[in-house]
């Protein structure tokens, strides 16, 4: 990928947003990517952001689209109104910015104009978790599963991996509700190769085990895959699904894991409140499975500020954190 | 059901390509005929206003009042709708910022013919889809769902730019409150407007000086309004909101000019509670209720009937 075929002007080879387009975060091109192939399709896409275009890529499709693409500048609120106001033309709008402002600044918009009103508009959240880093715990984003969970008609889905988002885009064009899709900042390694099978709130069962089973999302399924391979050659039983999609929560692969399993652990790039872990306690306490719940994610605290792999060495939320995590559990 | 030469529901004479042509739009000054129709269309806004709140026990009435020859001029002389057809795509928008007075509206979208008149008796009952506040899922005719103040504007704009993205040519306007002016979002969409040159968006700020909490310039002053719309790069006008003669003017040259790129701002200078002299007096009618003998004198003194000393004694505090 390169950034100079693609944008419209030319981009600075020294600059921010040349290292944005290139290989240094090789995800954010399938954003625009499969919005093109939406757009290839026949499907009347226009996408939008708030002066962000270069850290979540949009910037390829702008540059594909010129038409189809609404700079908002750094307005949100502004962006996911008239995203709603779009949609009702017949156009499907994907909006995107940094999940932190999406998911809080924009509440009440995506509740009133999105999801109340039952427009099929596509947010993106970007840069989820702590993904932003140093940046600040301003810029990190903890909350916005619980948000978006309790809107009600609004879908919440949280690929691991840019294959798995372009999966679920494309799967979106015939999806009627709103659309709340979380992602990373981009530099993910996959999990999937390209457009792997996605329905939404259907989990994906990567291993059975019956000491314990991890419910990953996101960006966190890829660290507890390795961490469960790990965990695997050492003998133990473990099992991963992930559920990509938080809403609506796939009960049956919750409930077929604490049937199996002593143990569930859920871990997410969030609070341990409200979001996947809350999620899957919610649908265990009311069917009052014999197994275990324990929640593993941000422990409702503000996350300190260090560079993006530091904090998630320090939450234990990269592959040997993860396995230490499941070891201790399991000791 | 309503006709008028620019609001009946004639075929679009340009078929696919989408403009409108001078052929199809009316003289710019309105006929005695029409100015009386659209006077009577405003008085039918008040009285239903009264009677479908007294089905609530409480409602806007003040609100509705200010802005019921605004409603009477856009959707029954500047819009382009089709009877019966609340969702033709190619109709012009209304979108409601003050959604609070959509009282006002929902007997002008039964008229139309979008709805069934019987639901108007019903309203704000269990199970009957017309509340204080419109919702665009359950009320046919409502183009967007109000109720959070600031959120029009930016919905307006997206119906702009989605309608341009599909070749569609159509007019938006927005009603907002002149207490809504104190909401960010807001500018955030009047300089997003200006930004895309959304020559077909039309804000109306009715100007009626009040809000909740009383003068909307001793709560947060607005002033000077005219110039910060204009110095957002709107095109301005300021207008008598109860004049349908002069509002039906000004629609009409903005719906004739194609040239504009601008956006267009209408300030509609109003009364809070226009045409109840109590309400007109007296502040703190933004919510109220009539006693039965108050509603009486309302009525008869929105049907030009003089109005009596009982009238004063109506509170509704």
């Amino acid at each position: 990928m390169t950034a100079t075929n693609t944008l419209a002007g030319p981009v600075n080879p020294g600059s921010w947003q040349y290292r944005q387009l290139n290989a240094r975060a090789p995800g954010l091109s399938y954003l625009s990517d499969a919005l093109s192939a939406l757009v290839e399709d026949g499907h009347p896409v226009m996408a939008g952001t708030a002066d962000l275009q270069y850290s979540n890529g949009l910037a390829r499709f702008a540059a594909r689209y010129p038409d189809r693409f609404i700079q908002f500048g750094i307005s949100e609120q502004n962006m996911v109104s008239a995203a709603a106001g779009i949609a009702t033309t017949g156009v499907m709008p994907f909006v995107a910015t940094f999940a932190s402002f999406l998911g809080l600044l924009c509440c009440e918009q995506i509740r009133m104009d999105v999801a109340y009103s039952a427009l099929p508009v596509r947010l993106i959240g970007h840069h989820a978790g702590i993904a932003l880093g140093f940046y600040g715990t301003s810029h990190h984003a903890t909350e916005d599963l619980a948000i978006m969970r309790s809107i009600a008609g609004l879908t919440v889905v949280n690929p691991a991996d840019g294959p798995q988002l372009a999966a679920a885009i494309k799967a979106s064009a015939d999806h009627p509700e709103p659309i709340y899709f979380r992602i990373g900042r981009g530099q993910e390694p996959n999990v999937y190769d390209d457009l792997p099978d996605f329905r939404f709130g259907k989990a994906i069962e990567h291993e059975t085990g019956t000491d314990l089973t991890i419910i990953a999302c996101g960006t966190m399924v890829h660290p507890s895959r390795e961490a469960v391979r790990a965990l695997r050659a050492s003998g133990l039983s473990v099992g991963l699904i992930d559920m990509h999609t938080i809403k609506p929560l796939d009960r049956d692969a919750v409930l077929a894991a604490a049937e199996r399993s002593r143990i569930i652990l859920t871990v997410e790039e969030h609070n341990i409140l409200g979001g996947l872990g809350g999620a899957v306690a919610e649908v265990m306490a009311e069917a009052g499975t014999k197994a275990v719940l324990i929640r593993h994610g941000i422990r409702d605290e503000y996350s300190l500020i260090a560079p993006p792999t530091h904090l998630y060495r320090h939450y234990q939320l990269d592959a040997a954190g993860i396995e230490t995590v499941v070891r201790d559990i399991l000791a | 059901m309503p006709t008028t030469a620019i609001a009946g529901p004639a075929p679009d004479p340009m078929g696919a390509g989408r403009t409108l042509t001078p052929e199809f739009l009316a003289p710019e000054t309105p006929t005695p005929e029409t100015i009386a129709h659209l006077e009577e269309r405003a008085r039918h806004v008040r009285l239903e206003t009264i009677r479908l709140i007294a089905i609530a026990k409480v409602g806007h009435y003040s609100s509705t009042f200010s802005c019921a020859e605004l409603f009477a001029t856009l959707y029954y002389d500047a819009m382009r709708l089709r009877h019966g057809e609340p969702r033709w795509p190619d109709r012009d928008r209304f979108l409601m910022g003050k959604g609070h007075a959509a009282v006002g509206l929902y007997p002008l979208l039964a008229d139309w013919g979008f709805f069934p008149k019987e639901l108007l008796d019903g309203y704000t009952r269990l199970g009957n889809p017309l509340g204080d506040h419109p919702d665009m899922t359950k009320v046919p005719g409502v183009d967007f769902s109000s109720g959070s103040i600031g959120h029009a504007l930016s919905a307006g704009l997206g119906m702009v730019m989605g309608g341009r993205m599909m070749g569609r040519r159509f007019d938006v306007y927005v009603m907002l409150g002149d207490g809504e002016m104190q909401e960010g979002q807001v500018w955030e969409a009047a300089m997003a407007a200006a930004h895309q040159k959304a020559g077909n968006l039309i804000a109306i700020v009715d100007r009626n000086g009040y809000q909740l909490d009383g003068q909307v310039d001793e709560v947060m002053g607005i002033e000077p309004l005219a110039d910060k719309w204009r110095a957002f790069g709107w095109e301005v006008h300021e207008v008598d909101g109860h004049d349908v003669a002069a509002l039906a003017t000004l629609f009409r040259r903005l719906k004739q000019d194609k040239t504009r790129r601008k956006p267009a701002c209408v300030i509609a200078r109003t009364l809070k509670g226009k045409g109840v002299g109590y309400m007109e007096r007296e502040a703190g009618w933004h919510l109220g209720y009539l006693a039965p003998e108050d509603e009486a004198a309302a009525i008869a003194e929105i049907m030009g009937q003089p109005a009596g000393s009982a009238i004063l004694q109506g509170d509704a505090q």
